[in-house]
């Protein structure tokens, strides 16, 4: 059975009397430990099919299983258990909360999981030794350059062990040496056995990812393997 | 914990960015505590001040005079006038259990008053012991009020009135001096203390002269009861005793003890009652006035969160994305509500004392500031202030915290 598996998903949104069919008829197997890249132009339901695999929107026609829960039929609370348990972010633009340090914000999905106090504190050093910013704990990510942002950003993807990691062009923001860098964790966590679905417009990127699905028009074009 | 921690330093943040609208509503908060607090120990105050003015005359008790019969009895005609007598203190003592305890009165008016050369024409009283302890004659340090041995020897003592007392001996220690009272000589055995006295018959006490009530019939000739006063052991069965005494007397005096008109009394429990619904009101009123305000400042912390939901929209979708479900979206913002309200509420608070604690240091004088008293923070208005700034706070955070546990994370987490 494959991590993510999708048939004949569509998403239709509807603004008063005019409807867009963002997706339509997508069907997506991914199995464990897959590198797949989703590329497209804008306006090809990328971000869609992102928030959907992401489980922050639901499909209105068509199955999503997510690890063997057909999460496209949950109601927002069960919703957000999902996304605190199987799936890790990372965004273009990181998304760290700037009033908190680098630990709280790795803590953070930890939080929300319940986690006792004490295993928080281990499980957030083990993820800052992760992506080697320790020393860094107690700094505001404005004190960060770009690339280490993004790092601590990975490490709280990780934080509960998550059955994929989603990452939405992490690299956007980046210059070329930090991005370099981060699609290299990304490698080293695919190596250690993470399941990754990467959106991206980097062409070099896309080729050097194993799979790759072109969206056109809120279909998909061509899936290679 | 760790929560609350992070939540601190998140409204730390936000304080930062909203400082002067923030600074304004704690502001706000703080004025409405005040006001709140302000109007209620005012009104505590005052209901304290007609308390005790209210329990001068002594508290929980009837006053009764004679009165008129208007129904025929056992072949009796109506418009009989009723008198009582001095033996009836005992028999109404002796015949009704549930009667604390009962005095009387003879009373004769404008009764010439010396001391050296000075001369007043003013109310003298004759009494029994008992009267020390229901209408309240409570003697000055070093003096002491008329007792049994007094009565029974009949011997010429009397209790001043505390204006009476200094009306005639200024600032001389009147105890063991010589008055006299119509020409006959009688020692100063005690005087009253101060007191305030808000109901009253046949003048204020402290401008009255108090003798046994044996010597009164021995100087004066009198033998009818004036007036007769009673008070029973538990104000709330002051209907039952009502009644036996209208039995007891219509049995002696043969009026019906339905005749309500045969006796004329005045319940100061009923209307000590009364008086204290008016009062609950006048506070009910005065608090509602204080909670208005705070409801205009409660406004003002609705706006503010508007605002910070508003800012933080993106925030909020970044918490969803990472597992936060709505009920913990919805408390960290009433939380932040809770807070400021706290933090306004505090300020409020510790202002309020301040005014409390000069206003009771200002000396008061006049008789309309005297019956105002001065403001009481009880712990009662205390609880009652916070239950209502956690309310209204609690409300102010509610519906902005709504809105943000709406937020659709895919929406939010879009926009830069």
């Amino acid at each position: 059975m494959p991590i993510i598996k999708m048939n004949g998903l569509s998403k239709i949104y509807k603004t008063g009397k005019v409807s867009v069919e963002a997706l339509r008829k997508i069907d997506i197997d991914i199995d464990e430990n897959e590198f797949v890249a989703i590329v497209g132009p804008s306006g090809s339901g990328k971000s869609t099919l992102m928030n959907i695999i992401g489980c922050l929107d639901t499909p209105s026609t068509g199955d999503y299983y997510l690890d063997d829960e057909e999460v496209g039929r949950f109601g927002s609370n069960k919703l957000a258990e999902v996304r605190n348990r199987k799936i890790g972010f990372v965004f273009q633009n990181f998304n760290l909360l700037s009033y908190a340090t680098t630990y709280e914000n790795i803590e953070l999905p930890l939080i929300f999981s319940g986690m006792p106090a004490k295993r928080r504190k281990t499980r957030t050093m083990e993820l800052l030794d992760r992506v080697g910013l320790a020393e860094r704990a107690a700094h505001k990510p404005t004190e960060l350059s770009g690339g280490e942002m993004q790092r601590i950003a990975i490490a709280r993807a990780l934080a509960n062990n998550p059955a994929i990691l989603l990452a939405d062009e992490p690299t956007g923001n980046l210059d070329s040496v930090s991005g370099g860098s981060i699609i290299e964790i990304f490698r080293e966590l695919h190596a250690d056995g993470a399941t990754i679905v990467m959106i991206t417009h980097d062409r070099h990127i896309a080729d050097n990812i194993p799979r790759v699905i072109k969206l056109k028009d809120g279909g998909i074009v061509d899936s290679l393997n | 914990m760790k929560r609350i921690f992070l939540m601190l330093r998140l409204f730390a943040s936000d304080f930062k960015k909203q400082k002067k609208k923030i600074t304004l509503t704690v502001m706000a908060i703080a004025w409405g505590t005040v006001s709140i607090i302000m109007l209620l120990s005012f009104g505590e105050g005052l209901r304290r001040q007609i308390a005790k003015g209210e329990s001068g005359m002594g508290s929980g008790i009837v006053v009764v005079w004679g009165g008129q019969t208007t129904k025929p009895f056992k072949g009796l005609p109506p418009g009989r006038r009723i008198v009582m007598k001095p033996e009836d203190i005992d028999l109404l003592r002796a015949r009704i259990p549930d009667m604390e305890d009962v005095g009387g009165e003879y009373q004769r008016w404008s009764v010439d008053i010396r001391y050296g050369k000075k001369m007043v024409g003013r109310h003298c009283t004759g009494v029994t012991p008992s009267y020390e302890n229901i209408r309240n004659h409570i003697p000055q340090e070093g003096g002491r009020f008329i007792n049994k041995h007094d009565l029974d020897e009949k011997r010429r003592v009397a209790f001043l009135g505390s204006g009476l007392a200094k009306e005639l001996f200024g600032d001389q220690d009147p105890i063991g001096k010589q008055i006299t009272i119509n020409r006959v000589p009688f020692t100063i055995i005690g005087v009253m203390i101060e007191k305030l006295q808000m109901g009253m018959y046949s003048g204020p006490d402290a401008d009255r002269v108090i003798i046994p009530m044996t010597t009164f019939g021995l100087i004066f000739g009198d033998t009818r009861l004036d007036v007769l006063i009673y008070k029973p052991k538990n104000p709330d069965d002051s209907e039952k005793v009502k009644k036996e005494v209208y039995r007891i007397l219509g049995g002696k005096y043969k009026f019906n003890p339905d005749d309500e008109r045969a006796l004329s009394m005045w319940d100061t429990i009923e209307q000590s009652k009364t008086m204290g619904d008016v009062l609950f009101g006048i506070q009910l009123f005065l608090g509602i006035i204080g909670a208005l305000t705070m409801l205009v400042a409660g406004v003002g912390v609705a706006n503010i969160m508007y605002v910070t939901v508003r800012r933080r929209t993106k925030e909020i979708g970044l918490k969803m994305a990472l597992g936060a479900k709505a009920k913990y979206i919805l408390w960290e913002f009433i939380l932040e509500a809770l807070l400021i309200g706290a933090l306004g509420g505090s300020f409020g608070f510790l202002f309020s004392g301040v005014i409390i604690k000069i206003l009771k240091g200002i000396p008061v004088k006049g008789e309309a500031l005297q019956f105002l008293g001065k403001p009481v923070l009880s712990t009662e208005i205390a609880l009652a202030t916070v239950g209502v700034l956690a309310m209204i706070a609690f409300w102010a955070g509610y519906f902005p915290s709504k809105k943000a546990a709406k937020i659709n994370p895919a929406e939010s987490l879009r926009y830069e």
